[in-house]
């Protein structure tokens, strides 16, 4: 990667935080811990590696996005609004009677959102059919699905996998957010998972593992995927929860966090900064 | 067109091979037509035909959940899909992924349970589905079927892949006494008089009409003046039917092989209630769970006999 693109990934990456941010705290509170620690991953999904056109958002020929831990929607619905698919003041309306962003994804109400998720573990499935649909279909797209590692506790993902597996989806991407945290704690105390790279290999999927907060890591592990094959494939992303504001990483039980004005105003500085540092 | 042709012998039929030539004969007309099953195809008379279709016969293994949510997929990737299980693990076991992957989502499925109620037969409690029928009635939008015979069976499954929503169809896999002519067309959503009456009539559904059927017949030498209505669409329920039969005859029962709550009663009720309040009672299943046995021993171990319906006739008449 270049690395002035680089720099623009990295950029796009800390304005979907913000935006998310922002997003959360017009409403009060939020999944703040775990849009955080998937931002840098959909800056390289959006930022390069998806084909997506914001002003033909059901374009049927697109690269999906299914957000299986649909909690995690308004780092999507940032995301969206950063790329044109939705004016960037509807972020602001988060949660709210009848907006089009509600809290958890919803493929019909917002526009560039190809699936509905929120109850953990169905994404997973979801995207296998999609995947298969869009292999019957003939069509030269992918589907990338991502999924929260503590959403791998359901029986569900590992039902799916074993699918994709023997269909042999090689269009079909699993991104892995390993953010250690779920909602009740640590995975490793709450329900632990073990090695996700040797799982993933053992249910029938090339699998890397990267540094989930490294762009040009995701990116080189996502270009990976772009011939296809017979397998499908398996992103294990080493993430921190609440990634890329101090105070919140040092949060231990940061999956839902209330957003104050206080907060907000200190967090989005610290983002700011980061930004301008990188922009000059 | 829809012929009534019954005269209490069994249609040849398994409905199994029913379900089997039919989808092949619908994914053979429509490229978007798409089967699934969960390690059940030779129960569904697929197996055959998924062998030399394998592009249109997905066997999922056993899981449920799974086939649910890539039947949702394939259906935002625009796909028809069909889903196959035994009753019970096509509405509970996959409640929470047919309703949110699939009906929340908008994302329409075909779903067959089959061997409903009592023809769960040797497959035991485990496998005996009362309760589908309550579960899919709660589904918002969904369509619920329970096939009256053979032709039933064909003539739903063909409207269902294009209808949209949830579309519930659950139907016994083997033989069914012979109700309509081959062929027969059965608009969802119209309630069909298999028999005039003017004393009481008899909703009745799914297996549950031929021990109706031989009510009546037994009634009618009695003097009482019996007629049955097919409501094999149990939901979008006939209401117009229900009530124009209820206002006719003043008395009514219901008929079916499922717990008598959140099934065809309930539904039923409701637009009696609503609409035309008479003297109700109902023949189905009293709030058990289900149990091994034949289905001669399951039908009067939970009631669900034409002696049964008898007196329920009775004891409405009674209260009349």
């Amino acid at each position: 990667m270049e690395f002035k693109e680089k720099q623009a990934i990295e950029a796009f990456a800390l304005r979907i935080r913000m935006a998310a941010l922002e997003a959360i705290h017009s409403i009060g509170s939020g999944h703040v811990g775990g849009v955080m620690s998937i931002s840098d991953a959909l800056a390289v999904l959006y930022g390069r590696e998806m084909k997506v056109r914001p002003e033909d958002p059901k374009w049927p020929d697109r690269d999906y996005l299914v957000m299986s831990k649909g909690h995690a929607g308004p780092a999507v619905y940032a995301t969206l609004a950063l790329k044109g698919f939705f004016p960037y003041e509807e972020l602001k309306t988060l949660n709210r009677g009848g907006t089009r962003l509600p809290s958890h994804c919803d493929r019909n109400k917002t526009p560039g959102v190809d699936m509905t998720t929120g109850s953990l573990g169905q994404g997973t499935s979801q995207a296998a059919g999609l995947a298969l649909g869009n292999k019957l279909r003939g069509r030269n797209n992918r589907v990338f699905l991502i999924v929260g590692d503590g959403e791998m506790d359901e029986g569900q993902c590992w039902e799916s996998f074993l699918f994709a597996s023997a269909k042999k989806l090689g269009n079909l991407v699993v991104l892995i957010d390993w953010n250690k945290r779920q909602l009740d704690g640590y995975l490793d105390e709450v329900l632990p998972m073990g090695d996700f790279v040797a799982k993933m290999e053992a249910f029938g999927f090339d699998t890397v593992k990267v540094d989930g907060g490294d762009v040009e890591a995701i990116a080189a592990a996502l270009e990976r995927t772009r011939n296809g094959g017979d397998k499908p494939y398996a992103i294990v992303l080493d993430t921190i929860k609440g990634h890329g504001i101090d105070e919140v990483e040092a949060i231990a039980m940061n999956h839902s966090l209330p957003v104050t004005d206080e907060r907000f105003a200190n967090w989005t500085a610290e983002l700011k900064a980061k930004l301008d540092a990188l922009e000059g | 067109m829809t012929k009534i042709v019954y005269n209490g012998e069994t249609d040849p039929r398994l409905c199994k091979d029913v379900i089997g030539a039919t989808v092949a004969s619908l994914a053979d007309g429509d490229p978007d037509v798409i089967f699934l099953d969960a390690d059940l195809m030779s129960c569904s008379g697929t197996l055959k035909w998924s062998k030399t279709h394998a592009d249109r016969a997905i066997d999922c293994g056993i899981a449920e959940a799974n086939m649910a949510g890539v039947a949702a997929g394939l259906a935002a990737a625009g796909f028809k899909p069909i889903i196959h299980s035994f009753g019970t693990f096509a509405s509970r076991r996959i409640y929470d992924q047919i309703f949110l992957s699939g009906g929340y989502a908008k994302n329409d499925i075909t779903v067959i349970g089959t061997d409903p109620g009592v023809t769960a037969t040797m497959n035991g409690g485990t496998h005996m589905p009362f309760e589908d029928v309550a579960l899919y009635n709660a589904l918002p939008h969904a369509t619920v079927i329970d096939a009256s015979d053979p032709t039933c069976l064909e003539s739903v499954l063909r409207q269902c892949v294009n209808r949209p929503g949830i579309k519930y169809i659950r139907v016994g896999r083997k033989q069914y006494a012979k109700i309509y002519e081959d062929g027969s067309e059965l608009p969802i959503g119209k309630a069909v008089t298999l028999r005039e009456g003017k004393d009481v009539v008899i909703f009745a559904a799914g297996i549950m009409l031929h021990e109706a059927m031989k009510a009546a017949a037994s009634l009618e030498a009695q003097g009482v003046s019996a007629a049955v209505v097919d409501c094999f669409t149990i939901k979008p329920i006939d209401a117009d039917a229900v009530e124009a039969w209820a206002k006719k005859c003043g008395a009514v029962v219901v008929a079916e092989n499922a717990n008598r709550h959140g099934g065809l009663y309930d539904t039923i009720l409701e637009v009696l209630a609503e609409r035309c309040p008479v003297p109700a009672a109902v023949v189905a299943v009293e709030d058990e769970f289900g149990e091994v046995g034949t289905q001669g021993y399951l039908q009067e171990r939970f009631g669900l006999t034409a002696a049964h319906i008898e007196e329920q006739v009775k004891s409405v008449l009674a209260r009349k």
